[in-house]
């Protein structure tokens, strides 16, 4: 075992160094040749959340917020088809204010008895509506690209961390990629440098995932949305917030996922220390 | 044929118990999860009540609405059927319990523990399992003018009470509450 | 050689049923002398605990599997809502499908470390060609298993993963396009490919089941290898199965266990790729299309082709060489050409295979990178060493190569390394312990 042990640990030094110099050697390459540019152009930068780490918890004021942020300004155009209005107890209303809030929507239910498509207000079991009949419609009023749906964004953009970040982003337990990135893009929005073209109707913003020029104008200005609490009223406040309710949004169970992870990760440790004594004792008269 | 300890007999053997009831409770928590998904979701638990409305169903008139993944008959009585269900002797029924929801457990199964109550006796909400193996029950057919359930013979009164057949209790009626005159709010 | 002759014990029915039973269908009994009598050299190292640790592991990912199979909806439609359906509303169902995400990822690190050990301490050898063969079947069904398991979410990375590996056998010179429409059941992925692959997804892990049955079965016949490589030649060399491999096993799978918890539980999207939690669109394809990590030395190897040899264009020769990289296992038994078993006692050998284990890494790297530019150079370096390997360093070491002085039996080599560790005795011993 000690030599497979050792062969591990200069595999692991070799790897690192090796890796590490090809990837300098990659890049310069790119440089060179001046291939296709890697988006995004700026990395997220990692923020602070109330739900990262092993006893990460969602701050239901935030997600209150987040929610406010989201029916304000992002569902005009976006929609979060897989989130049901009942979930929303998980942000701390009551039945009666989720009946509220849901029936502010309006959903197309049918066929009634005659037949016919009809509009009603929404009920707890509704879900987030998108506020275009269907995605041609909502591409067409877009500039030709639909608002993506939110109900799993904060899941998928996350942008790649390269070796051997992602290494260390096992033991630090980061997996807040999607809230870094929903931040990074919110609050990104930049003037476009002199050799940039901008093509009509795009937005410069060098954190936008898939290029530099972003269809999206800029959705968020300072006092544009009332809060409830005395939060102050400026865009990064809502892009923090918005994009830790989207995190919600996307992994709704995950309070409960970590603390579920607690009691398991003590009982398998514990239960691993027991098993060992007791191996030790089964082989303890035998020469191995 | 074990490696044999013999001066800490019970230290080994409480360490071999003590790992074998933690490895017990382990298999009793990893199986959690796999009997829990098999209940009722999130998303059939939220559609556990449903409003019906009722102000286009005229005497004489049923619809059945789907609720829980089961037919609910909505029926508004005539007149007749009504008196036909309370002149039925209380020593008639096969079984003498409202089966009602709204109704304390024991209440007797007068048509006016049946129907939706004072002032509403026209009205009589139930749900459309057959008390005896589930099949739905035909409206307005039988010996009694109520039910008849095709599959095995069973014959419900007017107001939905089991009268002969194999059934063992009368037809099971649902939480329910007129939230207006015309809206019914079914669970 | 076989179990039998050293075997710990027989046995013995005591109470009336079990003499019953045992005159009738000895289940028991094949029980008894597999996994208890079972003798098993003494001087196995935590390498050779993988076998339960697999074990244990195709049966999470089939009872899972079964349970997610119960909420899941094989339709273009609705795979990609059902499954987030588990995830937001069945109870518990966001642990059972994270646990069978990570325990595929996972069974793939449990087999690779598996292969790597058959590897280096030469377990393919006569008289366990057989043995390894079977395993190397094992791992193809896996790795289609786990292909298949990646199409139903109904993300961007099933579809665009799907349609890029039937591309493969469009390589295929006259029918290649045939076959391609063949596995498709189309033009392209779609409905009918999404209910098919569910179908086989379903079946394959059975037919793993059903292999491993037949692994363990030659595994019985021959006995297990070694470190030192050396047979058993007597019963001092053995211990029996239970207690001692068993709490071994044990040991080594509750702490497999635990790290695997951990990424269930902390960092369950870690060895998934985000656009997979975007509905497949056949009419955009993401960025950086990658297969699942298990894949990409594979996927590095495909690319490395870059040219044509003779006839055969850069297409086909990409889809050959990758093929070629998996079939090259199954002659392993027949390419190393040492007398030698064990790398202990092979000091160049040794030295090789772990410039091998850091090729496939260095290669798994490659593949999740994008194919232009000093990556694909690089890819064809670590692609030569890779046959080179197989092809060159295996027979042509064996033949020159001087090994170590051999012990003579598991028991000498045993209390040869006994006096080491008590010369230099530290108080505490090491969790690992000395094997």
């Amino acid at each position: 075992m000690h030599s497979i042990l050792k062969g591990l640990a200069a595999l692991g030094l070799v790897l690192a160094a090796g890796a590490a110099g090809a990837q300098e050697h990659a890049a310069e390459g790119d440089h060179a040749e001046g291939g296709t540019p890697h988006y995004p152009l700026v990395a997220p930068v990692e923020q602070d959340w109330s739900f990262a780490g092993p006893f990460g918890t969602y701050d239901i004021g935030q997600l209150q917020r987040g929610l406010k942020v989201y029916r304000e300004s992002c569902a005009a155009c976006h929609s979060m088809r897989l989130v049901p209005f009942r979930s929303l107890e998980a942000l701390g209303y009551n039945e009666a204010q989720v009946r509220t809030i849901a029936a502010e929507y309006t959903i197309v239910d049918g066929p009634n008895a005659s037949g016919d498509m009809f509009e009603r207000p929404g009920v707890p079991s509704d879900r987030f509506p998108s506020p275009f009949p269907n995605a041609e419609a909502a591409a067409s009023a877009n500039n030709g690209a639909a608002p993506p749906d939110f109900s799993l964004i904060a899941k998928a953009r996350t942008v790649t961390r390269g070796f051997p970040t992602f290494v260390f982003d096992i033991f630090t337990q980061y997996a807040e990629g999607g809230p870094d990135y929903i931040y990074g893009l919110l609050t990104g929005y930049t003037e476009a440098p002199a050799s940039f073209e901008l093509q009509p109707g795009t937005h410069y913003n060098p954190h936008f995932i898939n290029g530099a020029a972003f269809s999206m104008p800029p959705p968020l200005q300072n006092d544009q949305i009332e809060y409830d609490d005395d939060t102050p009223r400026t865009v990064d406040n809502y892009a923090r917030d918005v994009a830790a309710f989207l995190m919600w949004a996307a992994e709704p169970h995950l309070e409960a996922r970590k603390k579920t992870g607690f009691v398991v990760m003590i009982f398998l440790v514990l239960f691993s220390g027991l098993v060992y004594l007791t191996k030790r004792k089964i082989w303890g008269a035998v020469a191995h | 044929m074990s490696a044999t300890d013999h001066s800490e007999p019970t230290r080994r053997d409480f360490l071999y118990v003590a790992t074998g009831m933690a490895g017990a409770v382990g298999v009793a928590g990893a199986a959690w999860p796999f009997i829990d998904q098999l209940r009722p979701d999130a998303s059939t638990l939220a559609l556990a009540s449903i409003d019906v409305d009722v102000s286009s169903i005229e005497s004489g008139m049923s619809v059945t609405v789907k609720w829980r993944g089961k037919p609910v008959f909505i029926r508004n009585r005539t007149d007749k059927e009504v008196e036909d269900a309370k002149a039925v002797p209380m020593a008639d029924l096969k079984d003498p319990v409202a089966r009602n929801e709204n109704q304390p457990a024991e209440a007797d199964a007068t048509d006016l523990a049946r129907s939706a109550g004072e002032g509403k006796e026209n009205w009589i909400v139930m749900v459309g399992s057959c008390t005896h193996l589930g099949c739905v029950p035909l409206g307005q057919a039988g010996d009694f003018g109520g039910w008849f359930c095709p599959c095995h013979g069973s014959h419900y009164d007017t107001a939905g009470r089991i009268r002969k057949g194999p059934a063992p209790q009368n037809l099971h009626i649902p939480h329910y509450a007129f939230t207006s005159d015309t809206v019914v709010k079914i669970g | 050689m076989s179990g039998g002759h050293h075997a710990h014990g027989s046995y013995q029915p005591t109470t009336g049923i079990g003499r019953w039973i045992d005159a009738r269908l000895p289940l028991p009994r094949l029980m008894y002398d597999s996994f208890v009598a079972y003798p098993v050299p003494r001087n196995l190292n935590y390498a050779y605990t993988f076998g339960g640790i697999l074990t244990i592991m195709l049966v999470l990912q089939i009872v899972t599997g079964v349970v997610l199979a119960m909420h899941y909806g094989a339709n273009t439609v609705v795979a990609f809502n059902s499954v987030e359906h588990i995830m937001r509303d069945v109870n518990s169902g966001w642990l059972i499908r994270y646990m069978h995400a990570n325990g595929a990822s996972f069974f793939f690190i449990a087999v690779y470390i598996h292969i790597f050990r058959g590897l280096y301490y030469g377990s393919y050898k006569a008289p366990r060609e057989m043995l390894w063969i079977l395993g190397v079947i094992i791992y193809a069904l896996m790795m289609a298993t786990g292909f298949f398991g990646y199409v139903l979410p109904w993300g961007q990375m099933s579809f665009w993963g799907a349609t890029v590996i039937t591309g493969f056998f469009s390589a295929i010179p006259l029918v290649g396009e045939w076959v391609q429409q063949l596995l498709l059941g189309g033009f392209a992925v779609d409905n009918p490919t999404l209910n098919r692959f569910f179908s086989l997804h379903y079946l394959l892990p059975f037919m793993i089941a059903g292999v491993v049955v037949l692994h363990v079965w030659a595994l019985h016949v021959t006995g297990q290898t070694n470190p030192t490589g050396i047979e058993v030649k007597s019963k001092g060399d053995t211990v029996p199965f239970s207690p001692h491999a068993t709490a071994k096993d044990a040991f080594a799978m509750f702490v497999f266990l635990a790290v695997f918890a951990y990424f269930v539980f902390y960092i369950p999207n870690f060895l998934g790729h985000p656009d997979n939690y975007t509905p497949a669109d056949p009419l955009k394809t993401p960025a950086h299309i990658v297969p699942e990590w298990y894949y990409l030395p594979f996927y590095a190897i495909l690319r490395a082709i870059t040219f044509n040899i003779g006839p055969i264009d850069s297409k086909l020769g990409g889809v050959l060489a990758m093929a070629a990289s998996i079939l090259v296992l199954f002659f392993v038994p027949w390419l190393d050409t040492s007398k030698v078993r064990s790398a202990v006692y092979r000091p160049w050998y040794k030295l090789f295979f772990w410039i091998f284990a850091a090729d496939c890494l260095f290669l798994g790297w490659l593949g999740s990178k994008p194919a232009e530019g000093a990556y694909v150079v690089m890819s064809q370096i670590g692609t030569l060493y890779y046959f080179g390997f197989f092809f060159i360093i295996m027979p042509l070491l064996g033949l020159i190569e001087t090994p170590r002085r051999l012990p003579n039996s598991i028991t000498e080599a045993v209390l040869a390394k006994q006096k080491q560790p008590a010369a230099a005795a530290l108080p505490a011993s090491e969790p690992a312990g000395h094997h």
